[in-house]
């Protein structure tokens, strides 16, 4: 220590602070608060301040946070001030310098009051590392007594806070007590820079040492009004390891034997009106989890397949939905995402998290905006529908705690046409299919054109359609018959001999007519090798349909000349009877050649 | 007309598929109906039909999850995750060292790919049109996918063999009948799934072949079986049920061109084909179940062969004797090629698979790994009842119908139905080849069950419409159908109502459908669902419990050990190696897990030591009362294992031939392997109220043993309901202590005989 002397005597000389620790042990996440008075003695004006750490706190070091309370009292305010790591010249390898960038420069003689959060993970070290189910989880936690600075310490207080239950040991120091569950050290008065005197407390911290080795968060934005979050976990318990397997009796029926440090459950704070949430693993949806959800928060409890013991693994992946107009929103033309970075599960570490913010595919000039370094690249990722694929700006932050769950922004600017891109696709896609379809149907995609059995096909289809043709002049013949028939009624009805006979006209006109269209047709199935088939039928049916016609005539004119001799009913029923029956007859006759035809 | 289509369909045989709608069906259409009418109403007929065969698979998505179901389909998705991750050609040279541990399984060369590729291919067309889905996704739904499909073929099956309104019947039948949904729900990713539609798909090609003779559909067919080989191991009923067709329609004198053509340009490609696939091979050429078709198709060549020399000859008696003399010479020499095949053993005998389909006690007594799968056993009436419902009873109308307008295609599908109905019943799984048989067979009795009622009453309206109640009876088409109408009162009334009882037939037999699927095909068997004590749903989830906790907290090289059921399951979702799998290849494998579950600790363990297994994973119902698990299954581990390893003896196990678990149990049970895993710490649970602690729920028992000792295993994971645990094989103690166990060893041989002994010892107690 005393090699330090001349180096940092400036150090020494300049500010003198009064501190105050206070370090929080009762999760795996170690919590140093510290409220630096500091005063600057030295004949300058200082800018900055130093902060150390050694460089194996350093390096489990998550986040750094200082904090300038401006006023006093109600109407105090206080400013996140810079800090970033220094190597000031000369420095020692073992000790790493973090710089603070003070708001307004300290005055010779003044004073101000700092607080400094640095929060480490991986620092309690379970001992011993193994136990078994019964036991609770002991672990070890190494600092320094004193506050390790640059500067003179005028005074110093250490308030270290446990989760209660067993203490094992700790270092015994002079000012050293305990007073409830919390270990109390100093005051200790004028401590030379760089004091150093190592402490150990060795304590019962039953907290499941949950950490995420890598947490992938997919932020998908769609257009169309949500937002799609996707979490996929991995995670250890980096407790005292079990040992001696695992009893599902003992779990269950024996609280106290029931693995106190274990993981059972977890809980997820998502933002309110999340939506489609969803807990799942590699192998299907696991059933074990609750929501609950107010206008505030949503909140999720998921719990594992199964209890997660010290060095149990597990993996899962959550995902949600969440309303777009929450978290998006438009500044001078561009569009802003305003999300969280972190993990939404509490007390969770990240050793890696990777969060991948999957923009609209059209996307251009995309800039992102973190409240602290990151690494970061851009990717391309094809989701439905996609051409081009969609911009992925792509986040990595390691060591992360719940601190770090704070807002970030990626801006980017959309052309709101592109959110037709998709649908157009589709209905162009069955346009062309439907097209195809029809194509297909029409067009004659024969390979040869002059084989046997094309050409035959063609005659058939020709055929097919004459028949056609034939069975509709038929069905007019029929309906013309009717109308006769309803003629007939009508002179039953009223006895107006005149309109009956004009209507026996008309229908003869119109039937000779018929059987005029109706000759090429026969003449052509007749001629036609294709019809030899049905031609027989046809042939009997317009010969039917033609009797038909002729012993309706003679009815009709039966019933007329009847009506004008002024017969009496029996008599016209006596001389009708024969056409009657012959008409049903053959009327049924043609109903069955028709049906026949239209069957083939 | 109708006899006249009926009796010439080898003389006409391009006309007789659109001539053979017409006899019964020319009554049917309305006046009004057009054919675009009627083709719009079958089309959407169809649609419909397809659209509900796929919704009514998807239950089981709907009341857990998209999910994988049972003990196969595990195997397969593992393979087609491994098929989409690293191409066709590395899934093709796929050795498998997770699985028969330590022998490893040559995965590309002993399993129908035709289910993975299908599934890939699905996956990478829909990759293709940029639609981003999970292979996953896709495996679950191409069972039903492949029932919707089915259902198109049933249609055109249908209308082959009789007409397009059997056709539709059948294709309604078809998509909802329970036999074929139990193995073709979403989730149920099997061989099966696709085999069926395989199947019909090649049946209904080869029937289309024989009736018009077309190179084209023998072609098709040739594919079709093709893909079925590919697909699944029941493409043996296909080659064996073909040439036995081909054999009915020569005795029965209907030898015709189209049936040469159909039938040996269906088996030679098909057979060329065929040996494309690796588990196939050559066993088209050398294995004694494929030979008939062989048979079949040299006899074609004789025949074809006489038919020429009779042409050629013109004299009838020079001809007899000619056929004499090739006939015997044809069978002897068939014969001694047969004899000289089986005795130089280039052709292999029949499989005991095979035997135990033809004659159903065989696999009771000689494969007992056949026997022990629940799906193999004979099957009950009442299953029939519950899988075809109606079809049950409309199966022999449909074969009077068949029988009275014989024709090539009713002949198959006569068939077809007969011998897939033999299978059924020999195997319950094999309910599903028969499915389709009997959704084809009723379809017609009701088409024509249905067109005769309703020409019946069609007729009374047209002389209704003609505005006279008297007769027509002067006609000659009719005049059949008039003068039973004069002759019968009420015959209008009764065939109404008699319509009205078919419709409620049907809507009993859909609901049943939908009963059954819903009730019963639609559980997924790793996620098990019960009725809670408030009447919620509890949901037992503890296999997939047990399996990831396997997947994430055991070295990536530990070998577990279990009863073969869970082999699949373990691989695809534990992702750990395991002895043995549901690909029951190596009986002696098999045959030591069940000598080391059935055995004493100690000696399991050196059997464990052997096989270098580091976990043993067994079933346990015991707590949650769920009734198939390992202590249910043991007597088959006992049988399986004693098959081979004759120390094993199934009567050890039993008291007076009954099999129990409580205090009067036999000593070597309540002390061996399975009973103390399943056993272990149990005496201390109370299961039930008012019942005494280690009260076994599933069997309704208090248990034997209740201080079970565990010396070298010990509890690594019990699954939240107990229903499936873990224990880990410790290591040998270390060598400063191998004084003290040489001298428990010799305690223990000095206590009680050693191995064999043992067991003999017990047996001659029994027996006393």
């Amino acid at each position: 220590m005393s090699s330090f002397d001349e180096v940092y005597f400036l150090f020494m000389d300049t500010n003198e602070c009064i501190v105050s620790l206070q370090i929080d042990l009762t999760s795996h996440i170690v919590r140093v608060l510290c409220t630096l008075k500091v005063e600057n003695l030295g004949p300058d004006v200082a800018s900055e301040i130093l902060l150390t750490f050694p460089n194996s706190q350093a390096m489990k070091l998550a986040n750094l946070k200082t904090l300038y309370n401006e006023g006093k009292g109600k109407g105090s305010s206080a400013f996140n001030l810079l800090v970033s790591e220094v190597h000031p010249e000369g420095a020692p390898q073992e000790i790493t310098f973090f710089s603070v960038s003070l708001r307004d420069r300290l005055e010779k003689g003044k004073s101000l009051i700092l607080t400094v959060l640095a929060i480490f993970t991986h620092t309690l070290q379970p001992f011993p590392d193994e136990i078994t189910q019964g036991d609770i989880q002991l672990v070890l936690y190494q600092d320094s007594a004193y506050f390790l600075s640059p500067y003179v310490v005028k005074s110093q207080t250490l308030n270290i806070m446990l989760p209660g239950g067993r203490v094992e040991s700790y270092t015994k120091h002079p000012n050293g007590r305990i007073v409830d569950s919390a270990i109390k050290y100093g005051p200790f008065e004028n401590l030379p820079p760089f004091s150093y005197s190592p402490i150990a407390v060795h304590y019962e911290n039953n907290s499941p040492f949950v950490v995420a080795q890598e947490l992938v968060r997919e932020i998908e934005v769609s257009h169309w009004g949500s937002i799609q979050v996707t979490e996929q976990y991995n995670l250890v318990h980096k407790g005292a390891t079990n040992k001696g397997g695992f009893s599902r009796l003992d779990y269950q029926a024996r609280a106290y034997m029931g693995g106190k440090s274990s993981l059972r459950r977890l809980t997820a704070r998502l933002p309110p009106r999340a939506h489609s949430v969803y807990y799942r693993d590699d192998i299907g949806n696991i059933s074990t989890s609750h929501l609950w959800g107010d206008s505030r928060k949503t909140q999720l409890e998921i719990e594992p397949r199964f209890p997660m013991f010290g060095g149990w693994r597990t993996s899962f992946t959550i995902g949600y939905g969440l309303p777009l107009e929450d978290f998006l929103f438009v500044l001078e033309g561009r569009r802003f995402l305003n999300i969280t970075l972190g993990s939404p599960v509490d007390e969770v570490v990240i050793d890696d998290l990777i969060v991948k913010v999957i923009l609209p595919e059209g996307s251009k000039d995309i800039s992102v905006s973190v409240p602290f370094p990151t690494k970061q690249w851009q990717e391309t990722k094809y989701l439905h529908l996609d051409l081009v694929g969609r911009p992925v700006v792509v986040l990595e932050k390691t060591n992360v705690v719940p601190e770090h769950n704070i807002y970030f922004q990626v801006y980017y600017s959309f052309n709101n046409l592109s959110l037709l891109r998709e649908p157009l696709m589709l209905i162009l896609g069955f346009l062309f299919l439907f097209i195809a379809c029809i194509v297909h149907v029409h067009a004659d995609l024969s390979i040869s054109k002059s084989s046997a059995s094309y050409i035959a096909k063609l005659q058939w289809d020709e055929v097919q359609a004459t028949v056609q043709r034939v069975q509709n002049i038929i069905n007019k013949c029929l309906s013309i018959h009717e109308k006769l028939e309803t003629s007939l009624q009508d002179l039953y009805r009223t006895g107006d001999v005149q309109s009956c006979k004009v209507a026996r006209k008309t229908a003869d006109g119109l039937l000779k007519e018929l059987s005029k269209e109706l000759k090429p047709l026969t003449i052509f199935l007749q001629s036609s090798p294709q019809a030899a088939q049905i031609w027989p039928k046809v042939d009997e049916l317009v010969a039917k349909e033609k009797e038909m016609q002729e012993k309706l005539m003679q009815k009709h004119s039966a019933i007329v000349d009847c009506f004008e001799k002024k017969h009496s009913g029996r008599d016209i029923e006596s001389r009708v009877a024969p056409y009657q029956q012959k008409l049903i007859a053959l009327k049924q006759e043609i109903d069955d050649l028709l049906d026949f035809i239209d069957e083939i | 007309m109708g006899a006249k289509t009926g009796s010439s369909p080898s003389v006409a045989p391009l006309i007789s598929s659109s001539d053979a709608a017409s006899p019964l069906s020319y009554l049917k259409a309305l006046k009004l109906k057009t054919k675009q009418q009627e083709l719009l109403i079958r089309v959407s007929v169809l649609a419909l039909v397809y659209i509900l065969a796929f919704a009514i698979r998807l239950f089981s998505v709907l009341r857990y999850e998209s999910m994988i179901h049972e003990f196969d389909p595990y195997f397969n998705y593992r393979t087609t995750l491994f098929l989409t991750d690293k191409g066709f050609y590395e899934f093709w040279n796929w050795f498998d060292s997770e699985s028969w541990y330590p022998l490893g399984r040559i995965i590309g060369g002993t399993l129908y790919p035709g289910l993975m590729v299908t599934a890939a291919l699905i996956y990478w067309a829909l990759r293709f049109l940029r639609f981003v889905v999970h292979i996953r996704e896709v495996c679950v739904l191409t069972a039903p996918f492949f029932a919707s499909n089915t259902t198109i073929v049933a249609y055109f099956f249908g209308k082959e063999i009789w007409d397009s309104g059997a056709g539709l019947v059948a294709a309604v039948l078809i998509a909802i009948c329970p036999g074929y949904i139990s193995r073709s729900v979403a989730g149920s990713y099997d061989n099966e799934g696709v085999a069926i539609f395989a199947l019909l798909l090649t049946f209904y090609l080869f029937v289309k072949a024989v009736n018009t003779g077309s190179l084209a559909w023998a072609l098709a067919s040739a594919f079709g079986y093709f893909y079925m080989v590919s697909a699944w191991g029941g493409y043996v009923f296909i080659i064996n049920l073909v040439p036995l067709y081909v054999l009915v329609l020569l005795v029965n004198g209907r030898y015709s061109m189209r049936l040469y053509i159909a039938y040996n340009c269906m088996y030679v490609l098909g057979m060329l084909l065929a040996m494309q696939i690796r588990f196939v091979g050559f066993q088209h050429v050398q294995s004694g179940e494929h030979m008939a078709s062989m048979g079949v198709f040299f006899l074609l060549q004789v025949f074809y062969f006489l038919d020429w020399v009779k042409y050629m000859l013109n004299d009838p008696n020079l001809f007899h004797f000619f056929l004499r003399i090739t006939l015997t010479c044809a069978i002897s020499v068939g014969a001694l090629a047969l004899g000289v095949g089986m005795a130089t053993g280039y052709i292999s005998p029949w499989t005991g698979r095979f035997y135990s389909l033809l004659d159903p006690t065989y696999a009771k007594d000689h494969i007992p790994i056949i026997a022990s799968v629940s799906e193999h056993q004979p099957t009950a009436w009442s299953s029939f009842m519950f899988d075809f419902h109606i079809l049950l009873f409309l199966f022999p109308a449909g074969l009077y119908f068949c029988f009275k307008r014989l024709s090539d295609a009713t002949i198959f599908i006569v068939m077809y139905g007969l011998t897939s109905m033999y299978f059924a019943g020999v195997m319950v799984r094999l309910i599903l080849v028969a499915a389709p048989a009997m959704c084809l067979i009723s379809s017609i009795a009701i088409s024509a069950t249905l067109k005769n009622l309703t020409r019946l009453i069609r007729a009374k309206d047209k002389a209704l419409q003609m505005g006279s109640s008297r007769g027509t009876t002067s006609l000659k088409s009719s005049a059949k159908a008039s003068s039973v109408d004069q002759s019968l009162p009420y015959q209008k009334n009764a065939a109404i109502a008699l319509l009205f009882g078919a419709f409620y037939l049907l809507s009993r037999y859909a609901i049943h459908c939908t009963w059954v699927t819903s009730e019963a095909y639609s559980s997924p068997s790793i996620v098990l669902a019960a009725r809670g004590a408030h009447g919620g749903r509890v949901i037992f989830d503890d296999y997939r419990e047990a399996y990831f906790w396997l997947r994430k907290n055991t070295p990536l090289d530990a070998k577990i050990m279990s009863w073969w059921d869970y082999g699949y399951q373990i691989t695809a979702m534990g992702n750990r190696t395991v002895i043995v799998d549901n690909n029951t290849w190596n009986n002696t494998h098999i045959a030591t897990v069940g000598r080391a579950m059935s055995s004493y600790e100690d000696e399991a363990y050196e059997i464990m030591r052997s096989l270098d297994v580091d976990y043993v994973l067994v079933v346990f119902g015991g707590v949650t009362g769920y009734s198939s698990d390992d202590i249910n299954k043991f007597l088959w581990m006992v049988r399986i294992g004693g098959g081979v390893f004759p120390v094993i003896k199934e009567p050890d196990y039993l008291v007076n031939g009954e099999y129990r678990v409580d205090k009067g149990a036999a000593p070597k049970m309540l002390n061996c392997l399975m009973y103390k895993l399943s056993y272990y710490r149990f005496g201390e649970v109370t299961t039930e109220y008012g019942k005494p602690p280690g009260y076994d729920r599933a069997r309704g028992v208090e248990i034997g043993n209740k201080h079970v000792k565990l010396e070298h295993l010990e509890e690594s994971f019990t699954t939240s309901n107990w229903i499936i645990r873990i224990y880990k094989v410790k290591p040998p103690k270390n060598r400063c202590d191998s004084e003290d166990r040489m001298k428990t060893l010799a305690v223990v041989t000095t206590g009680s005989p050693p191995l064999g002994l043992r067991g003999q010892k017990k047996a001659v107690n029994c027996n006393l």
